[in-house]
């Protein structure tokens, strides 16, 4: 009975019966219960057995019967709504936020209640979804310290409530950790994390794994320094802190590190691949989604792009910025590291959000990790090891991987000079893929991946560190590729390592994609449209002009009638967003980092507004 | 009669140098004098120093001043927030909209204390005239009317209209959409 009501909590009556009949592949109802957190699906594929892991948090899985949104995959498990009639999909509640400005994080549902976080300044609302317009149960809006505002920059940007237990957990722009009563929306504790006058900022929202709530910075852009924090999830005290830059002590690096590229193994990498001292402003900040993986009991973070862009005022190898980390969340050592921009000389960093995923691999099965990096390639990295097993192009990119494959060794990478113009360099600064998550359906065996086309003309320019104002160094127009539209949903076939399908978008897909068990791929756009496509073909099945563009990635989930809602959230903003959020003036090619002229066709939309937008079935 | 013709010309070129007079060193009670602005309660707007007005408003008249002010511009990284005027986390300057008030005094204060709203003070790394250098050059990005004076060319990728075609907004000016 205990199993059975394991199994009712965690999924939807359809999926359970689904994945009772496929009881044999699940590894035991006993260890599912132990292991409320690992959610195995097993789908036949091709003759293949691809098990999906959702490393959800414990409090998706355990007491979140309607959100099964896993933070890694993106899959969720409901299908009442699917591909034979998303068409009937009507609009069902709308909340107003009363807001302006981008919204970049995903609604959590629990029971009842739908919880959303807005962007700066950020407040949390708790919805009740009974009555015919939903009603605010409770919602928190803490005073904001305006300097953050300046300080959101460039690229990912994204808030959202976790819950977990009895608790939600939130980060907020102004460099904040709290931690709420779900029900009450009473404060249990709050932490000051970022510091702002140093350019910090907290631009991710924060990861439970373990008890303990890991919290990573934001700041590239102003020079901060990477570091990634994990707080005790009952009192909120800093248990450690680990930096991206600087000696082995301050980075976790000890006995247990082991990289797999032999030239990472030295000692005080952090501090040698630097110029003098330049590692203390260095960036590599920790801005994307972490993941924890509760079977390995490893976090996974990217680390972001080196400080200044300009590449010629640091000489080296910078590490460990552009990279991802694997972690042990009790102490914050490291376990290893992979680079994935070498230098990265046009600063597209490494915080794109990464897949775990447990598939077979040339016949043997492994523990994988996707990394759809900003520089255009998709990456296959052994998550036990940090081997880098693949790495594959999967738009047009002119960047090359480091290191080119398993085995390869880098060359000296090219960095272009000071003052000196690199013109159509693909993709740009902002990433092929990076700004919104993409998703894996266990059921195709593909990867949504939510791409951008841009290009740019990259002028390094000289920086100098001033603590709190930008280090940039760089003159930059971005502009639609030569051939083709600035956007696309690219469907991935890990196992084949090529794109099953491509769809063009007119403009890049800054938001998060979901894809759901009724064989849906959903997504926003910035000019305000929701699309669900067939996760199989890519054949767009149903679409709504909302009133904002959208940088959030959709969710679903069921509500307490036992019915399945999509959420969206509309609010234009975040890096993509950034020119309608701060009013820029497209006149100048350079404004936003380039991407105000590049973006400067989105139409003006009828009304600009954070809303919460709700569907369901009639 | 000849002197009658060559005369304007020589006034006309003798005022050009003025247009691009350099001033190396600012005499100490000059620069202490040039920090004293009087701004009002809200912090936008209000009178400028008395040794500003006497000196006849140079930073806004000087071709290089204005030079130095786009130098500094580029120097202290204030193209990473406002890009070569269109603006990126900082607000853009080529609209003529200003948040904080478009004449001297509130550019200067914005500069050296900072605005809560994210703008750093710069009062801490920059000469009070170097301030006014570059409040002088912000304030051509946005002129309402065009100036007598503009600093020389970019030496970097041409983003925008040279600031000497001012004024960078003609007509009537709109609100930026909100």
């Amino acid at each position: 009975m205990l199993e059975r009501d394991t199994l009712q909590s965690v999924f939807p009556l359809g999926a359970a019966a689904a994945l009772a009949r496929r009881r044999d592949q699940v590894t035991s109802m006993g260890e599912l219960h132990r292991h409320p957190q690992v959610i195995r699906f097993a789908a036949k594929l091709r003759g293949l057995t691809l098990v999906g892991v959702l490393a959800a948090s414990s409090a998706l899985a355990q007491s979140d019967p309607g959100a099964q949104l896993s933070a890694s995959t993106s899959f969720s498990a409901l299908d009442e709504i699917g591909a034979g009639n998303v068409q009937r999909l009507t609009g069902g509640p709308v909340f107003a936020t009363g807001r302006f400005g981008g919204q970049a994080g995903a609604p959590s549902a629990a029971g009842d209640l739908v919880y959303i976080e807005t962007g700066f300044p950020n407040a949390i609302f708790a919805l009740e979804l009974a009555q015919a317009s939903p009603s605010v149960a409770w919602s928190y809006a803490p005073e904001p310290d305006g300097r953050a505002r300046g300080l959101s920059c460039c690229g990912r940007t994204e808030f959202g409530p976790v819950l977990s237990g009895a608790k939600l957990y939130a980060n907020t722009l102004d460099g904040r950790t709290v931690a709420l009563d779900r029900r009450s929306g009473n404060k249990f504790w709050e932490t000051k994390l970022a510091d702002l006058s140093n350019g910090e900022t907290l631009a991710s929202p924060p990861v439970v794994a373990d008890g303990k709530v890991l919290v990573g910075n934001a700041g590239d852009e102003f020079g901060a320094r990477g570091w990634i924090a994990a707080l005790d999830a009952e009192s909120g005290r800093i248990l450690w802190r680990q930096f991206s830059t600087g000696p082995d002590a301050e980075i976790g690096i000890g006995p247990s590190f082991s990289p797999f590229d032999p030239r990472d193994r030295g000692t005080d990498r952090g501090v040698a691949t630097w110029p003098p001292s330049a590692w203390q402003h260095g960036g590599g900040s920790v801005s994307g989604r972490i993941i924890y993986d509760p079977e390995l009991r490893l976090v996974f973070h990217g680390t972001g792009r080196a400080a200044p862009w300009d590449a010629q005022e640091r000489p080296g190898a910078n590490r460990w910025t552009s990279g991802l980390f694997a972690r042990d969340p009790e102490t914050g050592q490291a376990r290893w590291f992979v680079a994935f921009g070498a230098r990265d000389p046009y600063a597209r960093g490494g915080v794109a959000q990464d897949v775990l995923l447990d598939a077979p691999w040339k016949g043997s099965a492994r523990k994988l990790l996707l990394h759809p990096d900003g520089n255009g390639f998709l990456y296959v990295v052994d998550r036990v090891s940090g081997e880098m097993l693949a790495a594959d192009p999967f738009t047009h990119t002119d960047a090359s991987p480091e290191p080119a494959g398993p085995g390869a060794v880098a060359g000296p990478v090219p960095s272009p000079d000071e003052n000196v113009v690199v013109r159509d360099i693909c993709p740009a600064w902002s990433g092929a893929t990076g700004a919104g998550s993409p998703a894996f359906s266990p059921r195709t065996g593909l990867l949504y991946l939510p791409v951008s086309r841009l290009c740019m003309d990259f002028e390094p320019r000289h920086a100098s560190y001033l603590a709190g104002t930008p280090f940039i160094g760089a003159n930059i127009k971005v502009k639609p590729p030569k051939d083709g539209t600035s956007g696309a949903l690219v469907a991935w076939d890990v196992q084949a390592r090529k794109a099953a399908w491509s769809m063009n978008e007119p403009f890049p897909l800054a938001g998060g994609v979901l894809a759901t068990a009724g064989d849906l791929v959903l997504y926003g756009t910035l000019d305000g449209m929701i699309k669900a496509r067939d996760a199989r073909d890519g054949k767009l099945l149903w679409s709504f002009a909302a009133t904002d563009g959208i940088i959030a990635q959709p969710a679903t989930f069921n509500s307490s009638n036992g019915h399945q809602y999509l959420a969206v959230m509309t609010g234009l903003g975040g890096g993509f967003g950034i020119a309608e959020r701060n009013m820029l003036d497209p006149l100048d090619q350079s404004a936003g980092l380039g991407l105000a002229a590049a973006l400067s066709r989105l139409p003006t939309l009828r009304e600009r507004s954070a809303t919460l937008y709700l569907f369901r079935l009639p | 009669m000849r002197l009658v013709v060559v005369m304007p010309f020589a006034m006309l070129a003798l005022a050009g140098c003025q247009r691009e007079e350099r001033s190396l060193r600012l005499d100490p009670p000059v620069e202490a004098g040039l920090d004293e602005v009087r701004v009002m309660s809200n912090g936008i707007g209000g009178a400028p120093p008395k040794v500003y007005v006497a000196l006849g408003r140079p930073y806004e008249n000087n071709a290089f001043d204005l030079d130095q002010g786009k130098r500094l511009y580029d120097w202290f990284g204030c193209t990473g927030c406002h890009a070569h005027g269109g603006g990126n986390t900082g607000p853009a300057f080529l609209d003529g909209w200003w948040q904080y008030g478009a004449d001297p005094v509130s550019i200067f204060v914005s500069i050296r204390d900072g605005r809560t709203a994210g703008m750093p003070a710069f009062g801490r790394y920059l000469t009070t005239e170097q301030i006014w250098q570059l409040t002088g050059y912000v304030q051509t990005i946005g002129a309402y009317s065009a100036k007598t004076a503009a600093p020389s060319r970019n030496d970097e990728m041409q983003s925008r209209p040279s600031e000497n075609r001012a004024p960078a907004t003609l007509g009537a000016l709109q609100p930026p959409s909100r």
